[in-house]
């Protein structure tokens, strides 16, 4: 068997180091080894995006990536968008929008919201189901999905990105 | 999956060796996209992966007066994020914003693309229509083979053992050129190509007469293919709808489609002239520095 490699990476912010087999995805090492199961498993070949988390800003299908290839990089997944206090703006408004139903898909939705508002702070709705086509929703219907990403961009732009306050 | 060994050279030599080495064992891992889903699923079987994307030749996004230069290895949103390559190479920067989705374009190379050597590859079609050139390196020494010479059958090419792909060399586009590529699919997004059509052309200062035209195809045949008669007849001639039509007929009489799952050869037949036209004008339009009216996926 290859030898396992240490693998150097910041997750969230956080300085991260693990163990890894080459033939390991980085999406098998998020959930089995570092235990952050927000990153689903669906289809495991490109297709659905359910795993799909941000690699040095760039969206990725962490299925398709071997965790060794990530030594050095930032990565950011779904367990670090919220704060503690607050919910990142983008997930207050796909609760508020009802963009889910199952939950499977919507961390992967939500990392590429983010990233595609990163990069186009007002996105037009073609713009939105174009950039979000590499995921897939099998139960909400993508026109709910559609505007919660519009009113992030509305809401992201009044409040920025600091996270709605949220009452409990 | 498959137990395997990993190395990421950073010099080029070593990339080479280790690959000659391994006696047709080892996989070239660039964005893994399509390497890392047949390991997984057994179609491939390699005993090491040598990630290529820690050498600079490969990583080179070059554009000057002398023309483009592509690293194999460069990922698809770097291309279609480059100014210079959304002017002067738009086809190439056409294909690449349709190869799957973000996550995909993100780590997905145009190198890769050409490797897999894919029929229906969208970027292939691209790189002829635009006149590239592959460099290859291998054990003894560097080649060059053009883009339409690179497939040779269906999941096959001109790669000898040992060899790799470096870098993708281009023209610099001359006078009023334009380039475009498109593709015909069921859906608007993520699918792959039933027809897919690239095509560059040049006309003169006044913009009303073809100096020359380059028209590939691609899913219509075992490789891509390069309608080089079709491009070849416009030289010289008047960039209307005659002899566009001219054109799209004499890339439809090159396809040789087959039936599949994905479309007939009746209707690839028909889809191939069609888009030749689209395409075409796009380009020309393009040429002339007028509003292309291409939207990606509608």
């Amino acid at each position: 068997m290859a030898k396992k490699r240490v693998v150097s990476t910041t997750i969230n912010g956080n300085q991260t180091e693990f163990l890894c087999e080459p033939r390991q995805t980085l999406l098998e090492v998020l959930r089995d080894t570092l235990n952050l199961t927000g990153a689903k498993e669906g289809c495991s070949n490109g297709n659905c995006g359910a795993c799909t988390v941000l690699v040095d800003g760039r969206p990725v299908d962490s299925c398709l990536v071997l965790a060794v290839e990530i030594e050095g990089a930032d990565l950011e997944t779904i367990e670090g968008v919220a704060c503690s206090e607050a919910l990142h703006p983008v997930q207050q408004c796909y609760l508020e929008n009802a963009a889910l139903q199952c939950g499977i898909c919507t961390p992967g939705f939500i990392m590429s919201t983010k990233a595609l508002l990163d990069e186009n702070s007002s996105p037009s709705e073609d713009d939105i189901r174009f950039y979000l086509a590499g995921n897939l929703c099998r139960c909400t219907g993508y026109d709910k999905i559609v505007r919660a990403v519009q009113d992030s961009a509305e809401l992201m732009a009044s409040n920025g990105i600091d996270g709605v306050q949220i009452d409990r | 999956m498959r137990d395997f060994e990993y190395e990421a050279p950073t010099a080029l030599a070593d990339a080479v060796e280790l690959l000659a080495g391994a006696n047709g064992s080892a996989k070239l891992l660039a964005g893994g996209t399509d390497l890392i889903d047949h390991v997984r699923t057994g179609r491939l079987e390699p005993d090491l992966l040598i990630d290529i994307k820690k050498l600079a030749e490969l990583n080179v996004l070059e554009a000057s007066d002398s023309g483009l230069r592509l690293g194999a290895a460069v990922p698809c949103y770097q291309i279609y994020g480059n100014e210079q390559i959304t002017s002067n190479y738009s086809a190439l920067a056409d294909s690449c914003q349709i190869i799957g989705g973000v996550q995909i374009q993100s780590r997905a190379s145009v190198g890769g693309n050409l490797c897999n050597s894919g029929p229906a590859a969208d970027s292939t079609p691209s790189l002829i229509a635009l006149g590239a050139v592959c460099v290859i390196a291998g054990p003894n020494g560097t080649r060059e083979v053009a883009a339409e010479d690179f497939c040779t059958a269906p999941r096959q090419n001109v790669l000898e053992a040992g060899e790799l792909l470096v870098e993708l060399k281009f023209p610099a586009p001359g006078g009023k050129s334009g380039s475009h590529y498109r593709r015909f699919i069921p859906r608007n997004e993520m699918d792959i190509a039933v027809v897919g059509v690239g095509a560059a052309v040049t006309l003169d200062d006044s913009g009303e007469n073809f100096v020359s035209a380059r028209i590939a195809l691609g899913a219509v045949g075992p490789t891509p293919i390069f309608a080089q008669a079709a491009g070849d007849a416009l030289a010289g001639q008047p960039a209307n709808d005659d002899s566009i039509a001219a054109a799209a007929a004499a890339a439809r009489e090159v396809a040789t489609p087959i039936d599949d799952m994905r479309g007939t050869v009746e209707f690839r037949n028909h889809a191939t002239a069609v888009l030749t036209e689209r395409v075409l004008k796009t380009a020309i339009a393009r040429a002339r520095g007028e509003a292309d009216g291409y939207t990606i996926g509608h």
